[in-house]
C-alpha cells in the first residue's frame, strides 16, 4: 500500500494496522473490486437464507441485544500471529456459558477472503468474523455493499463487568473512532498498540536511571548516559526517519492537544509554524545532538540490535518492537515503554499520554443468521474476562482498559499495559497524512533527518514543512481528504 | 534472387522488430501521451492537461537537484572510468614489451584481467549491499574500520551531503572499469602490431607508445565507451536506491531522475507527472548521445 520495497518487519506491521484500522475510514479505489466479483453468483438465495431461525430472545439487562438462547452461532477467526485459541478456549466457552442451549461453530482460516467471499456472494454468512491477515476482505467495500452490521448498538450496550457503564466507556479512547466507515462504527478494533520510547528496564535499573519525564530531565539523562558510554537516544536515519517524526508530532500534540494532528492532516494554513510544532522540533533537535552522526546511515534493524547490545538507551518505536526483536534480544534484556517527555509545564496532555491505536478488526455481517449473537459475542470479547483471556492466549493487550492488569505478560507487553492504564483517556491520536499525502510524508522524512542530525534549525524545519504542506494543498492533482476527530 | 534475399532478411528482422515495437517503442510513445495527462495510475480515462506537467517541472526543486546530479555524474563518472580502464588495459596488453613479435602485458596480466572483470558479473543489487557494508558510517564499516586503525575519524561516506554522491559515483566506477578494460583490450589487440614495432624501432618509449599510437588508434572504441557510460550516468537508479539515506538523501543530495520517476509514479501515484520527468530524461539522454557522437567525430583510420 503505502511504503514500498526494502523495508522489513515493522512496515508490514504498520501497514497491517493501517489496513485494518485506518484505511477502512476512506474506502479506497479498490472498493469496487469485491462487488464486481460478488455479483457473479445468484443473489436470490440470500433473502431466504437470512430469515432468522427463531423469533429472538427477550431483551434483558443480561441480554441487551435480545439474543435467541438456542440460535446457533458461527465464528470465523483469522488464525495468524494471534492464533485462534483465544476464541476456542476463551470467548466461545464464555458465550456457551451465557447461552448453554446454543451451539457455537468455530471456523479457523488464514485466508479470510477466499473462505468468505463466495459465502457473502451466496448469502450464507457467519455471525462474527475476525477480518485480518493479508487476505482480509476490504471492509470499506463490504460496508458499501451493505454487508456490515452497524455497531452503535454494541458500543451503547451496558458493559458486562459494570452494567452502569456503556461498552464504549470501557475501551481506550479512539477505539470506536478507529472503526468508523463513512462516519458510522462498523469495525471493532480489538488489539491495542502504542508508540513511545523503548528501553531496557534491566539496564536502567542497573545504572539507577529512570526514564525522563520532561525535556530538562531528558537532557540531564542524556549527559548521564553519555558519561556511561551509552548513546542516550537514537533512531535509524536511512530507512526509519518516520520513527523520529512520530516523536516530534507526539510531543507537539501533547503541547497543543490532538487538534494539532487533525489540523496537520487537514493541511490547515500555517499549522507547521505553530508554537507547538516549533517547540517540539527544537526540543527533539537538542536530543538529536547526542546522537552519533553515523546513525543517519544505518537501518532500523542495525539500531535495534545495538539497543539489544546495551549501546543505546532510548529508542522510538511502536509496540511491535519486542516481537520484532525476539530473536536478537538477550535474556536479561527487558523491554519497557515510556511516554515521550513533556516539553513545557503547560502541555495540554500530561506526560503519561501516549500515542495509541486500535487494530485487528472484528465485524458482524449484516445478513448473518444470528447477528444479535454476533454482537453479544463482541460484547463478551470486550468484557474484562474476555480481554484478559485474549491477552493470556495471544500475548497482545486489548483496547479494554485495565483488563490485563496483574497478568503474567512479557516485559514489553506488561509495560505497554501499564502505560495504557496510566494514560487512561489521555491518548494522542493518529496522523492520516502519512497515508493521504505521500509527498508531504516524504518531505517530512527528509527534513526530520536534517533536523535531528543538525543540518537545519527548528525554525527552518517548520518553514520547510509549511512550504511542503502548502505545496500539497495547492496541488490540484492531489485529492484532498478531511478528518474531524 | 534479389527478391528472395529481401524476404530472407525480412524474415529474420520481423520478430525482433515486432518485439522492439511492442515492448520499447510503444511504451515510449505512450509515455509521451501520459505526460500530457493527470493520470494517477488507477482510473481508466485520464484527463488531458496539456503541458501543465512540464511547467510544473520548471519549479520542482527535487527535479532540478536530480538534473544537477546527472550533470556531475556525466562529468565525473565516464572520465574517471575511461582513464582508469585505459591505464589498466594498457598495462595488461602493451606495457610488457615484445615477446615473440607480440606485444604483451605486464607479468600476471591474465590474473588481473579476471580480477578487474569480476565486479562486472555481480548484480547491481549485490554491489549495493556490498558497499553498504564497505561505506557503513561508523567504525564497523570496512573503510572506516581501516581508517580507524590509522587514527582517522570515521567518514560519513553516504551521510555527508557533500560527499554522498561522489561515494556513489565511486561504486559505479568500480563496477564499470572491468568491462571497459576488456573493451579497450579488444580495441588494442585489433591495432596491427607492425605499427607498434615501427614505433618501437624508432625508439618510442611506453609513454609515447600510449599517447601517440594507442590512444589515437583507439578513438572509435573510446567514443563508444563514452556514450555507454554517459547513458549509464543517466541511470544510477539501483545504487542510489540501495545505498543512499532514505532513497536520494540526505537532503536530496544523491537523488537521480529514475529514482524520482519511480517515487512519483509508485509512491505518489502521479503517473502523468512521472511520465513528464521520463520524457525530459529521454530528451537529455538523446541529446547527450547525439552530441557526443557529433563532437567526437574524427577522421577514421583504416587498417
Amino acid at each position: 500500500m503505502s511504503n514500498s520495497v526494502g523495508m522489513p518487519g515493522d512496515i508490514t506491521r504498520r501497514q497491517m494496522l493501517r489496513r485494518i484500522g485506518l484505511t477502512a475510514l476512506v474506502a479506497g479505489p479498490g472498493a469496487g473490486l469485491l462487488s464486481a466479483c460478488a455479483t457473479g453468483g445468484g443473489s436470490g438465495t440470500a433473502a431466504t437464507a437470512s430469515a432468522a431461525p427463531s423469533a429472538g430472545g427477550a431483551v434483558s439487562a443480561a441480554n441487551p441485544f435480545g439474543v435467541a438462547a438456542d440460535a446457533p452461532l458461527e465464528v470465523v477467526i483469522f488464525k495468524g500471529g494471534l492464533g485462534d485459541s483465544y476464541a476456542t478456549e476463551v470467548h466461545e466457552p464464555l458465550y456457551k456459558k451465557a447461552f448453554p442451549k446454543a451451539t457455537v461453530k468455530h471456523v479457523a482460516t488464514q485466508q479470510i477472503a477466499q473462505t468468505l467471499q463466495p459465502r457473502f456472494a451466496g448469502g450464507d454468512v457467519p455471525d462474527m468474523i475476525a477480518n485480518s491477515g493479508t487476505d482480509l476482505m476490504d471492509n470499506g467495500a463490504l460496508q458499501q455493499e451493505g454487508q456490515l452490521l452497524e455497531l452503535t448498538e454494541l458500543w451503547d450496550a451496558p458493559s458486562i463487568d459494570d452494567p452502569a457503564k456503556k461498552v464504549r466507556d470501557t475501551v481506550a479512547p479512539g477505539t470506536v473512532e478507529s472503526g468508523l466507515i463513512d462516519g458510522k462504527p462498523y469495525l471493532m478494533n480489538y488489539v491495542f498498540s502504542a508508540y513511545g520510547l523503548w528501553y531496557d528496564s534491566a539496564l536502567f535499573e542497573k545504572n539507577g536511571w529512570t526514564p525522563p519525564k520532561t525535556f530538562e530531565e531528558f537532557k540531564a539523562f542524556c549527559e548521564k548516559a553519555k558519561a556511561a558510554g551509552i548513546t542516550p537516544f537514537a533512531y535509524a536515519g536511512k530507512n526509519a526517519s518516520y520513527y523520529a517524526y512520530w516523536m516530534i508530532l507526539i510531543s507537539a500534540a501533547k503541547i497543543e492537544g490532538n487538534q494539532l494532528l487533525v489540523d496537520i492532516d487537514n493541511l490547515a494554513d500555517g499549522v507547521w509554524k505553530r508554537d507547538s510544532v516549533k517547540q517540539s522540533a527544537a526540543a527533539w533537535a537538542e536530543i538529536g545532538k547526542y546522537m552519533d552522526k553515523s546513525f543517519e546511515g544505518l537501518i532500523h534493524t542495525d539500531v535495534q540490535t545495538r539497543q539489544n547490545q546495551g549501546k543505546i538507551a532510548l529508542y522510538p518505536s511502536g509496540s511491535w518492537l519486542e516481537n520484532e526483536q525476539k530473536s536478537q534480544t538477550p535474556k536479561e534484556f527487558k523491554y519497557a515503554l515510556t511516554p515521550t517527555p513533556s516539553v513545557t509545564a503547560a502541555d495540554k496532555l500530561p506526560f503519561e499520554a501516549i500515542r495509541a491505536a486500535a487494530g485487528e478488526a472484528y465485524i458482524v455481517p449484516a445478513k448473518a443468521k444470528n447477528p444479535k449473537g454476533g454482537l453479544e459475542y463482541l460484547r463478551i470479547m470486550l468484557s474484562k474476562e474476555g480481554a484478559r483471556g485474549f491477552t493470556e492466549k495471544s500475548g497482545n493487550i486489548t483496547v479494554v482498559t485495565g483488563a490485563a492488569d496483574g497478568l503474567d505478560l512479557s516485559p514489553g507487553t506488561a509495560s505497554l499495559s501499564a502505560a495504557q492504564t496510566a494514560a487512561g483517556s489521555n491518548i494522542v491520536t493518529r496522523s492520516d497524512f502519512e497515508n493521504w499525502y505521500k509527498e508531504l510524508e516524504t518531505d517530512l522524512r527528509k527534513h526530520t533527518n536534517a533536523l535531528m542530525f543538525g543540518r537545519i534549525s527548528a525554525d527552518e524545519f517548520c518553514e520547510k514543512m509549511q512550504k511542503a504542506a502548502d505545496k500539497t494543498k495547492a496541488d490540484s492533482s492531489i485529492t484532498k481528504q478531511n478528518r474531524t476527530v | 534472387m534479389r527478391h528472395g534475399r529481401y524476404r530472407f532478411i525480412v524474415g529474420f528482422l520481423a520478430a525482433p522488430v515486432l518485439l522492439y515495437v511492442v515492448f520499447v517503442i510503444s511504451p515510449y510513445v505512450q509515455a509521451f501521451y501520459i505526460a500530457l495527462t493527470n493520470w494517477k495510475g488507477v482510473s481508466a480515462n485520464p484527463q488531458f492537461i496539456g503541458l501543465e506537467n512540464f511547467s510544473r517541472l520548471l519549479d520542482d526543486e527535487v527535479f532540478w537537484a536530480a538534473v544537477r546530479h546527472h550533470g556531475v555524474l556525466l562529468l565525473v563518472m565516464p572520465l574517471v572510468t575511461i582513464v582508469i580502464a585505459l591505464f589498466f588495459s594498457f598495462l595488461l596488453n602493451l606495457s610488457g614489451g615484445q615477446k615473440g613479435g607480440q606485444m604483451s602485458g605486464i607479468w600476471g596480466s591474465k590474473v588481473y584481467r579476471v580480477i578487474f572483470f569480476l565486479p562486472q558479473v555481480l548484480a547491481v543489487a549485490i554491489v549495493g549491499v556490498l558497499f553498504q557494508t564497505i561505506y557503513r558510517p561508523d567504525e564497523t564499516g570496512v573503510i572506516n574500520g581501516l581508517l580507524g586503525k590509522v587514527g582517522i575519524d570515521p567518514v560519513g561516506w553516504l551521510i555527508d551531503p557533500n560527499i554522498a554522491l561522489l561515494a556513489i559515483i565511486g561504486v559505479m566506477v568500480w563496477q564499470a572499469v572491468g568491462f571497459y578494460v576488456v573493451l579497450f583490450s579488444a580495441g588494442m589487440s585489433s591495432i596491427p602490431k607492425d605499427v607498434f614495432e615501427a614505433a618501437a624501432l624508432d625508439g618510442a618509449g611506453r609513454y609515447t607508445l600510449f599517447f601517440k599510437i594507442t590512444l589515437p588508434l583507439l578513438w572509435d572504441t573510446m567514443q563508444v565507451a563514452w556514450v555507454y557510460l554517459g547513458i549509464a550516468a543517466f541511470d544510477a537508479f539501483a545504487l542510489v536506491q540501495v545505498l543512499s539515506v532514505d532513497r536520494g538523501g540526505p537532503d536530496n543530495s544523491t537523488t537521480v531522475l529514475p529514482l524520482e520517476i519511480w517515487r512519483t509514479a509508485f509512491n505518489f501515484s502521479k503517473f502523468g507527472y512521472a511520465s513528464a520527468m521520463g520524457v525530459a530524461l529521454f530528451f537529455m539522454t538523446i541529446t547527450f548521445a547525439a552530441l557526443t557522437l557529433r563532437v567526437t567525430r574524427r577522421e577514421r583510420i583504416e587498417f
